[in-house]
């Protein structure tokens, strides 16, 4: 039952319930008309305590196609946030005034902590290096989606996998289905932290840590790219140095299989070459899209509205 | 001159504590706030260790003692009864740890909010690794 949980963590979901979630998404873009009034009277309230471009419009197009309303500032210097307010204090007020709240925040475990102050619904749109849960619903049903399984698949991860949430997110998730094979393709300096590699490990998946893309790209059935981020760095001359290390092209693409699934969470700088957007293994853009979709999906399933009386 | 302290009736003796250790033990377990009789030994001598402390507590034996086992493991605890040491309690380590220690990760939410509880959970009893509850940080001793 996922009416009133909060999506903190990927883990927050039983498989069951991925289930449960992706086969609305299907429905939801089968019969998009049928659910434009479903959340009329809804309000979505979105802290948006860091920048984000598609998360947000992906969460505010989802409210507006169910007919809901949407709450919430893009940044916080335009709350009382700016004023020194608490946390706790934010999500309380926020709380009496929406039926399910979105909330990004640059530090690690916000939104967990908030969670604990909050009795309506709360989704974590990404919380500084740690972990990006709604992302990762669009990265499975993307996956699901143009491979036909979650099961039996080798995972790429190339790009920065100390700091980009969005891998640590799939990283966990994916690791649940059988027969998983991650190869993590990262300079040194940018391989997943700790505490995933322990689970990773606990967990007995089989992985590899790989520097370089060309050499492995042959093997893979999915190819997670990801941007290397300047704001995630201590500073500016790491950043220079590693930023160019991982870029997709064309060229590197020839070794790879004929079926591989190409996905990136977006925005790319220079990491996947603009030439490789016509191939057909680009999936990136598709899954920007199923993003809004999936988090129709999430919204109706959390705030437990009954959609299914005429399915 | 030999420092000579009682032995006690009835109470728990908190033993091979590390020595320069039992002040912190002795705020941990918040005995500065106890209305019973506490003694706080330091740099006793031990055969085993050359030195240790020791902390004796009388005519109390309901303390929480969970978090002895996170801050050292070979202390030893010992509960008396009628001058007689009636039980050994084996520390083990507590499963979550409350404001005892912080999270040394610089992003972590816990390093910025005010008021917020610092909390790890254990994730490897047989290591001793914790995590952080909010983050995952993981925690070690060494930094």
């Amino acid at each position: 039952m996922l009416k009133n949980k909060h999506l903190i963590d990927p883990m927050d979901f039983t498989l069951e319930e991925l289930d449960e979630i992706f086969s609305l998404t299907n429905l939801i873009k089968e019969k998009q008309g049928d659910f434009t009034n479903l959340c009329n009277g809804k309000i979505l309230g979105t802290l948006f305590y860091e920048p984000s471009t598609r998360t947000r419009f992906s969460f505010e197009a989802a409210m507006l196609r169910l007919g809901g309303e949407v709450i919430g500032f893009s940044e916080p210097g335009s709350s009382s946030v700016s004023k020194g307010e608490s946390l706790p204090d934010t999500i309380r007020t926020v709380e009496a005034y929406s039926d399910i709240i979105v909330m990004r925040h640059p530090k690690e475990g916000a939104p967990k902590y908030a969670s604990n102050y909050c009795k309506i619904p709360l989704i974590n749109a990404g919380d500084g290096g740690h972990q990006h849960p709604t992302q990762t619903l669009a990265d499975l049903y993307t996956i699901m989606e143009s491979k036909g399984r979650l099961e039996n698949l080798t995972i790429g991860f190339c790009g920065d996998l100390k700091f980009g949430r969005t891998v640590h997110s799939l990283i966990k998730a994916i690791s649940r289905y059988e027969n998983i094979k991650l190869v993590l393709i990262s300079p040194i300096e940018l391989q997943i932290p700790k505490y995933l590699k322990k689970e990773v490990e606990d967990k007995d998946i089989d992985y590899v840590e790989m520097e370089k893309l060309e050499d492995v790209i042959g093997d893979l059935d999915i190819l997670y790219m990801t941007r290397v981020q300047k704001e995630r760095f201590f500073n500016e001359a790491d950043y220079i140095r590693l930023k160019d290390s991982y870029i997709l092209d064309l060229k590197k693409l020839e070794k790879a299989k004929t079926d591989l699934s190409i996905l990136h969470p977006l925005p790319r700088v220079n990491e996947i070459s603009m030439e490789v957007d016509s191939d057909p293994r680009a999936y990136y853009f598709k899954q920007t899209k199923n993003g809004m979709y999936v988090r129709m999906a999430l919204i109706i399933k959390l705030l437990g509205v009954d959609y299914d009386a005429k399915y | 001159m030999m420092l000579n302290i009682n032995s006690i009736i009835q109470g728990i003796v908190i033993d091979h504590i590390k020595p320069g250790w039992g002040l912190k033990v002795f705020d941990y377990l918040k005995l500065a706030d106890a209305d019973f009789t506490v003694a706080l030994i330091m740099n006793a001598s031990s055969q085993k260790f050359g030195r240790k402390d020791i902390i004796k507590i009388e005519n109390e034996i309901d303390i929480d003692l969970a978090m002895l086992g996170f801050i050292d493991p070979n202390i030893t605890v010992n509960i008396i009864e009628n001058e007689i040491i009636t039980e050994k309690i084996n520390l083990s380590l507590p499963k979550e740890v409350r404001d005892i220690i912080q999270c040394k990760n610089p992003r972590c939410i816990s390093s910025d909010e005010r008021n917020i509880q610092h909390k790890f959970v254990l994730i490897d009893a047989e290591n001793g690794v914790y995590k952080c509850d909010y983050c995952d940080h993981i925690y070690s001793w060494e930094g």
